[in-house]
């Protein structure tokens, strides 16, 4: 499956990354380098093969459902960009 | 007397404990030469001075308490470096990242709360790859990083320190630090110890928590320690591992005595070498090395079996699936609202992809790509699942042939230490660079590089040992034979002065 100029483009805007229009090419060629080495998987027999997410092989923890921390918004908003008194501040999403 | 910053963590822990110097003592002469070398080493984004003599004279409070008290935890007094990738409270933790440039955590990550809780003193935040993803610490956004040794017949050739953690690395050969934090996702901790001579330690998955470890691909991080000595690494790890109810994929085990560990011998224990990590590539001198390791092995008592992994050849293509997966997934929350930098656009999304543009380097930026391709709707079986279910592959090589053998021992890396911008042309040859420590992290198996030989050059080679999960003990006693034998007592061209 080798990319074009469209589904490089879309995979930027999917990602929330400006990507320049003189920087697509160079991208896809890389990106179908990367994709065209990967290739090598098919041709491993998966088949009844159990996908495996993690390492860990353990069961999930289950834990009370309780507040265990917080009350502290100044150290949360800490390092806010830009903030209004309790709040991160966005440019205007609703008219 | 040595000079203070060649001491090892063992030797400094009695000389503390005896009084023949004081932590404040310790701390300074790492100090004065992190001042010296650091601008050319580039091993530090951040020194923390202020903080660490504060620390320092802490521990000298602690060690003060004379005999008949409680003995000093094992770290008291210890000066260590910690990857810029450990969040650390009130000290800015930049991730190797230009977006996460102004970022001083409001807490401490577990990791490097446990080495506060024994004692230690906190150097600094070093330099890496941005978010972990290299083997050269070229694409951090702080500058390379120098490795202290030198070619032989190219004293003029800067060579890298590998990656990711290639502050922490270059800091420790050059005794600016006597052991230093890493993580290792795809060989991020063992590749950079066999560049720079040390001993590296990737710890069973669990082992040790990822809270408020800055996260690339949360199933393959491991957080692990860099020391110049195997004793020292198991000290270090000892303080490190732990179970964390705030990381719910930290393991609800005790933790060894490590150290005790590295003397426990190899006697009577299976050694497995695996026929498919002998590439055709693969340079002379490391596959004479790797004979020597086994021979060395067995005079001193261990048996060698040989044992196959058949799906090795595997493991770097399914990484680079799954790590940049999870990769596009945890780095989507780098938005430019909550916290690091943020570029202004017209409207909120065009504010998103501005910083994100502006804040990624170009690998960061390819992996982001990749992961979202492979997970986006159409190609999430082809890829993201196929590569899940090698995954499972390649455990269920290592489980087999750990039903034979107590351990395996291999490379490293393919090659030695190389120059900083060689491997730089081609993204697909700086990842060939892990194509023997991945398994091991697909896996979630322990494994550390240990320093075994030099090559032609002069340059150090490393060896790995790779067990059974949650079995470092045996890491580590395999470790320290390799360790013995080898007398490896090599010492890099840039270090601080005795």
């Amino acid at each position: 499956m080798s990319l074009d100029h469209a589904t490089v483009r879309r995979i930027a805007t999917l990602a929330r990354i400006r990507v320049e229009e003189h920087e697509v090419e160079g991208l896809r060629n890389e990106l179908n380098g990367i994709l065209g080495w990967i290739e090598q998987l098919n041709e491993v027999d998966v088949t009844d093969v159990t996908p495996l997410a993690g390492a860990a092989n353990m069961a999930l923890a289950l834990r009370e459902d309780v507040v265990t921390d917080g009350g502290y918004p100044d150290k949360v908003l800490s390092n806010a960009p830009e903030r209004i008194g309790a709040f991160y501040t966005v440019p205007k999403v609703v008219e | 007397m040595s000079a203070l910053t060649d001491l090892t963590i063992a030797e400094a822990r009695d000389g503390l404990r005896a009084k023949r110097f004081s932590a404040v003592d310790l701390t300074m002469a790492h100090l004065h030469a992190i001042e010296a070398l650091n601008p050319r080493l580039n091993a530090y984004i951040t020194v923390s001075h202020s903080q660490a003599l504060d620390q320092a004279r802490a521990a000298d409070a602690r060690l003060a308490v004379g005999p008949g008290g409680q003995a000093p935890a094992d770290l008291t007094g210890i000066p260590l470096a910690i990857k810029d990738l450990f969040c650390t409270q009130g000290v800015r933790t930049t991730a190797g990242s230009k977006i996460l440039g102004p970022f001083v955590p409001p807490y401490e990550s577990t990791v490097t709360a446990n080495l506060l809780r024994d004692g230690a003193v906190l150097l600094g935040k070093t330099n890496m790859d941005e978010f972990a993803m290299g083997s050269s610490n070229m694409t951090s956004a702080y500058g390379p990083v120098e490795n202290p040794w030198k070619r032989k017949q190219d004293n003029t050739a800067v060579l890298v320190p590998g990656g990711s953690s290639g502050g922490s690395a270059s800091s420790v050969a050059a005794r600016i630090a006597m052991g230093a934090t890493g993580t290792d996702t795809g060989g991020s901790i063992r590749q950079p110890a066999s560049f720079c001579g040390l001993v590296g330690v990737k710890p069973t998955y669990g082992r040790c928590s990822r809270w408020g470890v800055v996260a690339f691909a949360s199933s393959l991080d491991h957080p692990g320690p860099f020391a110049r000595t195997v004793r020292d690494s198991a000290i270090l790890l000892r303080s490190m591992a732990g179970h964390d109810p705030k990381d719910s994929t930290s393991a609800p085990v005790p933790v060894p005595d490590f150290e005790a560990a590295c003397a426990r011998g190899v006697k009577g224990l299976r050694i497995g070498v695996p026929k498919e990590y002998r590439s055709d590539g693969m340079p002379a001198e490391i596959e004479a090395l790797w004979q020597q390791g086994l021979d060395w092995l067995r005079a001193a008592g261990a048996e060698t079996v040989d044992v196959s992994l058949p799906h090795t050849k595997y493991g770097l293509g399914t990484y680079y699936i799954v790590a940049p997966a999870e990769a596009s997934s945890n780095l989507a929350r780098y938005d430019g609202v909550r916290f690091g930098m943020r570029e202004d656009g017209s409207d909120l999304r065009d504010q998103y992809e501005r910083t994100r543009a502006a804040g990624f380097g170009p690998e960061v930026r390819r992996r982001v790509l990749i992961g979202t391709y492979v997970l986006s709707a159409g190609y999430y079986d082809a890829y993201y699942i196929r590569a899940q279910k090698i995954r499972q592959l390649i455990l269920r090589d290592f489980t087999e042939a750990f039903a034979k053998v107590d351990a395996l021992l291999t490379p490293t890396a393919p090659s030695a230490a190389f120059a900083q911008g060689e491997n730089m042309d081609d993204p697909i040859k700086m990842y060939l660079n892990d194509v023997f420590t991945v398994p091991a992290n697909l896996a979630g198996v322990p494994a550390a590089s240990v320093p075994a030989g030099l090559d032609a050059n002069g340059l150090p080679l490393g060896l790995q040992i790779i067990g059974k999960p949650f079995d470092e003990e045996t890491v580590f006693a395999v470790s320290a034979a390799v360790e013995q034998a080898a007398g490896f007592n090599a010492l890099p061209a840039i270090r601080a002065e005795g």
